[in-house]
C-alpha cells in the first residue's frame, strides 16, 4: 500500500511535468464520466417518475369498461353502452377469489359553484371502496362511508386541484358547494396525486357517493337502474392479475348469457400492465443513454493511450536509465500503469463532481426529475480506474520490454 | 587476488538483415578484483558491445562470462536487472540523469528497486552525495549544476548501492580537461579507498593513464593489454593546476 501510494506520487509529479497535455488528456475521462453520471441520472429520474405515477393509479388495477356490442352490424364502441351493473360489482366480488375489492364508478362533466366562483370538473360517483383500489387518502376531512352510500347523502370529496379553484387556500369542509343545482356538504379533501402515467390531472375531480351521482347529478339509466360506467378492480396481488382477469371474463360472461363465439360485451383492462410498458421503455431508454455517455469514457481511454505511447517515446532514455539501475520488467510497468490509471481516476473524480453539478442544473433548468444513485457514482468510480488500466496497459508493457541498451542510447 | 570478471571466448553477433555482422570475435580475460582498468580502442572496435555484455545489459551470442562467480549467460532479464541493481555501478557519458529531480533524489533511483526504507534511501544517497563532494547542493536540481557537478551525482548514484565495479562509458567524454581530472581523481580515491573495481571505456589516452592496466581493441578483437607500472595520480595532477574554482572543488577531492 506503501509502495502504491509512493509510486502514485511519482506520477503524480511526473503528469505535472506536462500539466496541459496531463489536464486535456483528462478531460476525456471527465467529459465521458460526467456523462454517464448525467445520463443514467436522467433515466433514472424518469423511471422513478413513471414509477411514481404508476403507484398513483392504484396497485393491481384492473378496469373493466362496457364493452362494444354490435346491434344488427353497428359496431359501438367501448362504452357505448351500458352493460355492467352494481349487480355485476357484487357478483365479482363475492365470487372471484382473485379479487380483492370492487368498486362500480359512474362519471360525468359537471360545473361547480360556490360562492360566486365555479369550475368545470369531472364528478365521480363512488363507494368507499374506490379509496382502497386507488390508494387514495385523505388529506382533510373523512370520506362518506356505506350508509352514506346507501342514503344518496348529498356529501362531497373534493380533488385538490377543485379545492384550490373554488376555496382558494381555505379549508372547504363543511361547506357547501352546488352540483347542476343540488346542494352538497364538502366532506373532504384527497391527497393529491398529481398526473396519472397518461398525463390526467387525478385531482381535477368530485367524489360523491355512486346513489346520488345517479339519481340526482348524472341521471341514472332509463333502462335498468342498476347500470354503473365502470368498475375498478383489485386483484389480491401481482401474480394474481391474470388469474383475476379469466375469473371475471368467465363470469361476466355467464351473467351476460353471452353464448361461446360471441364476442364479449365488457372489455377488461390491466391498467398496470399498460403503464408498466411505459416503465420498461422509460429503463430501456436510460440504459441506451448510459451505453451513448460509455462511448465516450471509452473514447477518452484511447486519448490516455494515446498520450501514454507519446511519453514512453519521451521517456525512453528515463527508462532505460532505470533498467540499467536495476528497474525491473515490473518496475517499469506498474510506473507506467499507476501513471495512466493516476490520469483517468483524476479524471474520474473530477468528471463524477461534473456529472453530479450537470444533473443538477438539468433537473433545476429543464426541470427534468434527475436522480443520481451512489451506485452509479461507484460504478463510474470504479469503471474509469478499469479504463486506466485497460488503456494503460498496452503503452506501460511497451516501455518494460524496451531494450535497455537501446533505450539509453535513443536520442 | 581473485578475478571478479572472467571472459572466455566471448562472442556477440548482430544481424543486420541477412548479414551477421561479427562484433566481439573471440575475446579471453580477466579483471582482478580491486583492478582499475581502461579499455581504450577506435569507434567500431566492439569496445561499447564489449561494456554492454560487462554490465549485463546486453547477452553474448557464445563464450562465458562470469561476474563475482555468477555465470551471466544464462540469466533472465529480471535476473540481469537484479545483479545490475546488486553489483555493478554505471556512469554514462552524458550523466543520464532524471531531469526535474532532485540530486538526492536521482542517487536514490537504484535503491528505489530494492526494499530499502525510504528513510535509509535517503541516509544513504545522501552520503554518497557527500562522498563525491557534493554537500550542501542535495536538493539542487541537474539543471541548477554545473557538468562536473551532475557527473558526480552520477557517480553517487553508482555508487549508493555499494557496488562491486563501477562501469564508465567515456565518463569525461562531456566534460573539460580540468573537471575530467577531479572526476578521474575520485575514481581513483574509491578504487583504493573502497577497493571498487574500475573499469573506465574512453578514447582519451590521458583518461587511460590514470588507470593500473590498459586494454586496446581493434575490430573486435584484443589488440593490447598491458599493465601501467606508473599509473598517473590526478590529486597531484590537479594540484599543479593553474586553480579555476580552487577552495569548493579541491577540497571535496
Amino acid at each position: 500500500m506503501n509502495k502504491l501510494i509512493a509510486s502514485m506520487k511519482i506520477a503524480l509529479r511526473a503528469l505535472k511535468v506536462n500539466r496541459t497535455r496531463s489536464a486535456l488528456t483528462m478531460l476525456g475521462i471527465i467529459i465521458g464520466v460526467a456523462a454517464v453520471i448525467a445520463m443514467v441520472g436522467v433515466g433514472a429520474g424518469a423511471t422513478t417518475r413513471i414509477q411514481q405515477q404508476i403507484q398513483s393509479i392504484g396497485s393491481n388495477l384492473i378496469i373493466v369498461l362496457p364493452g362494444s356490442i354490435s346491434s344488427n352490424g353497428v359496431r359501438l364502441g367501448s362504452g357505448g353502452v351500458s352493460s355492467l351493473t352494481e349487480d355485476d360489482a357484487k357478483a365479482i366480488a363475492a365470487e372471484c377469489p382473485s379479487v380483492a375489492a370492487v368498486a362500480p364508478t359512474v362519471r360525468g362533466g359537471v360545473q361547480v359553484v360556490f360562492g360566486n366562483s365555479n369550475w368545470a370538473t369531472t364528478a365521480q360517483g363512488v363507494t368507499p371502496e374506490y379509496m382502497t383500489i386507488r390508494d387514495s387518502t385523505m388529506m382533510s376531512g373523512e370520506f362518506f362511508t356505506a350508509q352514506d352510500v346507501d342514503a344518496a347523502a348529498k356529501s362531497a370529496v373534493l380533488g385538490e386541484t377543485v379545492a384550490q379553484n373554488l376555496f382558494g387556500g381555505s379549508d372547504p369542509t363543511g361547506q357547501v358547494v352546488i352540483i347542476k343545482n343540488v346542494p352538497f356538504t364538502v366532506a373532504g379533501v384527497l391527497t393529491p396525486k398529481g398526473q396519472s402515467p397518461s398525463g390526467q390531472d387525478q385531482d381535477d375531480v368530485i367524489l360523491i357517493p355512486i346513489s346520488t351521482a345517479k339519481q340526482k347529478v348524472l341521471g341514472g339509466n332509463r333502462a335498468n337502474a342498476k347500470a354503473v360506467g365502470t368498475l375498478m378492480v383489485q386483484a389480491i396481488g401481482p401474480q394474481a392479475m391474470d388469474q383475476a382477469l379469466q375469473e371475471m371474463t368467465a363470469l361476466l360472461r355467464e351473467r351476460h348469457r353471452i353464448l361461446p363465439g360471441l364476442e364479449d360485451d365488457f372489455t377488461i383492462r390491466n391498467l398496470t400492465e399498460v403503464f408498466a410498458a411505459q416503465e420498461t421503455s422509460a429503463q430501456v431508454m436510460s440504459i441506451l443513454l448510459g451505453a451513448i455517455a460509455s462511448v465516450s469514457l471509452i473514447v477518452g481511454g484511447i486519448g490516455i493511450m494515446n498520450i501514454m505511447l507519446v511519453s514512453v517515446t519521451e521517456r525512453t532514455r528515463e527508462i532505460g536509465l532505470r533498467q540499467a539501475v536495476g528497474a525491473k520488467t515490473r518496475d517499469i510497468l506498474s510506473q507506467f500503469l499507476v501513471e495512466a490509471v493516476t490520469l483517468s481516476l483524476l479524471g474520474g473524480i473530477v468528471g463524477i463532481l461534473v456529472g453530479l453539478t450537470a444533473s443538477l442544473l438539468i433537473s433545476h433548468f429543464a426541470q427534468w426529475s434527475t436522480e443520481v444513485s451512489p451506485l452509479s457514482v461507484l460504478m463510474a468510480f470504479v469503471f474509469s480506474a478499469l479504463v486506466g488500466v485497460f488503456f494503460g496497459y498496452y503503452p506501460a508493457r511497451k516501455a518494460a520490454f524496451l531494450d535497455p541498451i537501446e533505450a539509453l542510447r535513443y536520442e | 587476488m581473485a578475478a571478479i570478471i572472467e571472459i572466455k571466448d566471448l562472442v556477440k553477433d548482430y544481424r543486420l538483415g541477412e548479414v551477421p555482422v561479427h562484433v566481439l570475435k573471440g575475446i579471453s580475460f580477466d579483471i582482478e578484483r580491486g583492478d582499475f582498468v581502461s579499455i581504450m580502442g577506435p569507434s567500431g572496435s566492439g569496445k561499447s558491445t564489449l561494456m554492454n555484455i560487462l554490465g549485463c545489459l546486453d547477452k553474448p551470442t557464445s563464450g562465458s562470462y562470469k561476474l563475482d562467480g555468477i555465470s551471466v549467460g544464462n540469466l533472465n532479464r529480471d535476473q540481469l536487472a537484479e545483479i545490475r541493481n546488486k553489483k555493478i555501478g554505471f556512469v554514462f557519458q552524458l550523466f543520464n540523469l532524471l531531469a526535474r529531480t532532485s540530486a538526492a533524489e536521482n542517487v536514490e533511483l537504484p535503491l528505489m528497486y530494492t526494499d530499502t526504507p525510504a528513510r535509509e534511501r535517503h541516509e544513504r544517497a545522501m552520503k554518497a552525495l557527500l562522498a563525491v563532494g557534493l554537500a550542501g547542493q542535495e536538493f539542487h536540481q541537474p539543471s541548477q549544476l554545473s557538468g562536473g557537478q551532475q557527473q558526480r551525482v552520477a557517480i553517487a548514484r553508482a555508487l549508493v548501492n555499494d557496488p562491486r565495479i563501477i562501469l564508465a562509458d567515456e565518463p569525461t567524454g562531456a566534460l573539460d580537461s580540468r573537471t575530467s581530472i577531479e572526476i578521474m581523481a575520485i575514481f581513483q580515491r574509491l578504487n583504493r579507498e573502497e577497493g571498487i573495481t574500475m573499469i573506465v571505456v574512453t578514447h582519451d589516452p590521458d583518461v587511460a593513464s590514470y588507470s593500473n592496466r590498459n586494454i586496446h581493441f581493434k575490430d573486435g578483437k584484443l589488440q593490447r593489454d598491458e599493465r601501467i607500472a606508473q599509473p598517473r595520480e590526478a590529486r597531484k595532477d590537479l594540484e599543479q593546476l593553474p586553480a579555476a574554482q580552487p577552495e569548493e572543488e579541491l577540497a571535496s577531492v
